[in-house]
């Protein structure tokens, strides 16, 4: 009943003839099936992911005409991968979803993707980001980003334009730090340089006293330091770690990926990460005008106090892709038709241009080479530089990561 | 200054400051379970109140450091008044796995609360200036809160251990762990005793939980995050003894730091490993008695 309501006041809202309120016969409504952390360390990313997934749905519903998406929401919890997909399936076949979405962590999406095959449905990837997981299904399409996409032109960046002769990598020690460490190493290694020393500074379940890490680190005397930590609680004590230990004084040059300066937990770093330098692939402080409608957006649906993170744009992106999907089917939702018509899909994200690259189903965006400023009183991301339309490096060098 | 020596250096400085961020986290689980053998894995949700009553009354209500460290403590420590009287009270004689199952289940619900009242995101706790920065010892610099966290933790190291073993409150509060109904029988209300001993635990646990903020960060799951390592700490001193909670945090911190300094791929081995070392010759722990 409420499709039928629903289309009437669609047609009076947009001025149309509205003398009879057809019921609309052919609406259909697509089942999304989202599988997101909604409780557990990961709560506070899958709460703001399943913020943006209905923020475009609010602004973008009226360009699905008698169509409409529902959204169905799973928790998966930590990141083992096993409930992941006890709740895909349970999605597939008990809520008949037409389609997949979210897989926060890569053990997710790889212990899910085998589900997607099997049912024919595809699986929209909003963040778990090695670059591998696309070859497990032919039904996944990533929307966010790989890690090597990131730190392979990271670490030649470093070395080429960035002065960095000598570097230490710090990494968190779980699968994507190390696959962070392999890809900075590639990309600073492809530009000529040599890496000093790479410190693995303990596992993703408890925030370290880092003062022993950054400590080796500093007595090792690099002209930079690059650092991947999970986004989020990880970030203020390895700031105040890097303050306290004087490093920006003995001319040791922050880098890291996007992860460390993420725009939720950017202003909790205080003045100890003015001048770090990161890598990544959005900031809310983009400016274009794209990012601002979606920041403005943001702020006017969830506050002023938190801007949205890449976490968000991923996310927001992912359901413009189930949008184009639902567009271009009509509503009729087949796996190969919707996966087909996301290859070479273009669309204008408030990250920069991005495009799914036909062949390998990942996704191409801009990397921005960022700086962490203060503006009026406040930590601000001025973008350095921008690397254009980067492919995901991993499985374009057929590196060993990629090679499964 | 040679290389090594700068090193062993900064494994000495760096190591004494995590062992006295572990002593304060882990004294007040030293007094609750270790003294009054309650398998208190709620420990680390009062530490995290402790931590945000800190956030709230610095970032909110405008109070400077200090005087927010000691509100956290009094708050929680009010707070856990009730809590001891309705709850803790009815499992100090009953078996350790329904002990573990209500003070887990309690740590849950506290951590879903301060979720839903301050969000799963990380929060800060801001640092009065003369807590910044650094100080100069033996040629190398020190950071001043890391000085100021190992102050506290050997003040609180000798107040402890004077107020239990010296004073005529700590002689009763041994002798109604010991004895219980001896106790009773000598004219102690072991009521109220284990309510004010499970209340000093408790404000132990929010200093502990405030003082780490600025090491560790602060979010809901702080809750259960150190837990472990905590336990270890206690264990490896031995229940009971405030001493041996010292102690070994000294060991642990210390064999962590060189780890993590020397060997980062190591991981958390080193400090399990002496854990089971240590409890391997020793099972009571360092200074427990078997």
């Amino acid at each position: 009943m409420s499709i039928i309501r629903y289309s009437c006041l669609l047609a009076a809202g947009l001025g149309l003839a509205v003398a009879v309120c057809l019921p609309a016969a052919r609406a259909e409504t697509v089942k999304v099936g989202v599988v997101l952390p909604l409780s557990g360390g990961a709560a506070d990313v899958g709460q703001t992911e399943v913020r943006a997934l209905k923020l475009y749905y609010k602004q973008h519903k009226a360009e699905l005409g008698d169509n409409d998406i529902v959204l169905i929401e799973r928790d998966s919890k930590e990141p083992s991968g096993a409930t992941a997909m006890t709740l895909t399936r349970e999605l597939v076949v008990q809520d008949k979803v037409d389609l997949l979405l979210g897989y926060q962590f890569s053990p997710d999406a790889i212990a899910s993707a085998k589900v997607a095959t099997q049912a024919k449905k595809p699986m929209i990837l909003v963040n778990a980001q090695s670059s591998y997981l696309t070859t497990l299904s032919p039904y996944i399409v990533r929307l966010s980003t790989t890690i090597w996409q990131i730190s392979y032109p990271a670490g030649r960046y470093a070395y080429e334009k960035l002065g960095c002769k000598s570097l230490i990598v710090g990494y968190s020690d779980f699968a994507p730090g190390r696959d962070v460490l392999a890809a900075v190493k590639a990309g600073y290694e492809k530009a000529g340089g040599n890496l000093m020393d790479a410190v693995p500074m303990g596992g993703p379940a408890q925030v370290p006293d880092y003062t022993p890490f950054l400590q080796r680190i500093a007595n090792e005397h690099p002209k930079c330091m690059f650092v991947f930590t999970p986004a989020g609680n990880f970030n203020p004590p390895l700031a105040r770690t890097y303050s306290d230990l004087r490093m920006k004084q003995s001319g040791i040059r922050f880098l890291g990926t996007g992860d460390v300066s993420d725009d939720t937990t950017l202003q909790q770093l205080g003045d100890n990460a003015v001048g770090w330098i990161t890598v990544g692939h959005y900031t809310a402080d983009l400016d274009t005008p794209a990012n601002q409608q979606f920041v403005a957006a943001w702020r006017k649906e969830y506050g002023n106090d938190v801007p949205p993170d890449f976490f968000a744009v991923q996310a927001y992106d992912a359901m413009a892709a189930v949008f184009h999907i639902v567009k271009t089917l009509n509503g009729h939702i087949d796996a190969d038709k919707a996966i087909a018509s996301l290859r070479g899909w273009r669309h204008d994200s408030p990250r920069g241009p991005i495009m799914i690259d036909p062949e390998t189903r990942d996704i191409v965006q801009n990397i921005y080479v960022q700086e962490i400023v203060k503006r009026d009183g406040k930590l601000a991301i001025k973008i350095l530089d921008t690397i254009p339309a980067v492919k995901d490096p991993c499985k374009a060098l057929k590196a060993p990561a990629c090679a499964k | 200054m040679s290389p090594s020596l700068h090193a062993a250096l900064s494994i000495l400085f760096d190591g004494l400051g995590y062992a006295m961020i572990l002593f304060t986290m882990s004294v007040g689980l030293s007094v609750t379970m270790g003294l009054m053998g309650v398998v208190n894995l709620a420990h680390g949700a009062f530490a995290m109140l402790g931590g945000y009553v800190a956030m709230v009354v610095t970032t909110r209500l405008g109070l400077p450091f200090l005087p927010a460290l000691a509100l956290a403590s009094l708050t929680v420590l009010a707070a856990s008044v009730p809590v001891e009287r309705t709850l803790y009270q009815r499992i100090y004689r009953r078996p350790e796995l329904q002990q573990m199952l209500l003070t887990i289940g309690l740590t849950m619900i506290l951590m879903a609360l301060t979720t839903f009242a301050f969000g799963p995101a990380p929060v800060s706790l801001p640092l009065p200036d003369f807590l910044n920065g650094q100080i100069i010892l033996a040629g190398r610099g020190f950071p001043v809160y890391r000085a100021f966290i190992v102050l506290i933790g050997v003040t609180l190291f000798i107040v402890l251990r004077l107020g239990l073993e010296r004073t005529m409150l700590g002689a009763k509060i041994r002798a109604a762990v010991d004895n219980p109904a001896m106790a009773e029988a000598a004219g102690i209300d072991t009521r109220w005793l284990f309510t004010l001993t499970f209340a000093l635990g408790t404000a132990l646990a929010a200093l502990g939980g405030a003082l780490a903020v600025n090491v560790v960060g602060l979010t809901p799951r702080f809750a259960l995050e150190y837990l472990v390592v905590l336990l270890a700490v206690i264990s490896m001193g031995g229940l009971g003894t405030v001493t041996g909670t010292f102690v070994a945090s000294l060991v642990i911190g210390t064999i962590e730091n060189a780890g993590r300094y020397l060997f980062p791929a190591g991981g958390a081995f080193f400090i399990y490993a002496a854990v089971v070392l240590v409890l391997l010759y020793r099972p009571a722990g360092l200074y427990g008695r078997s």
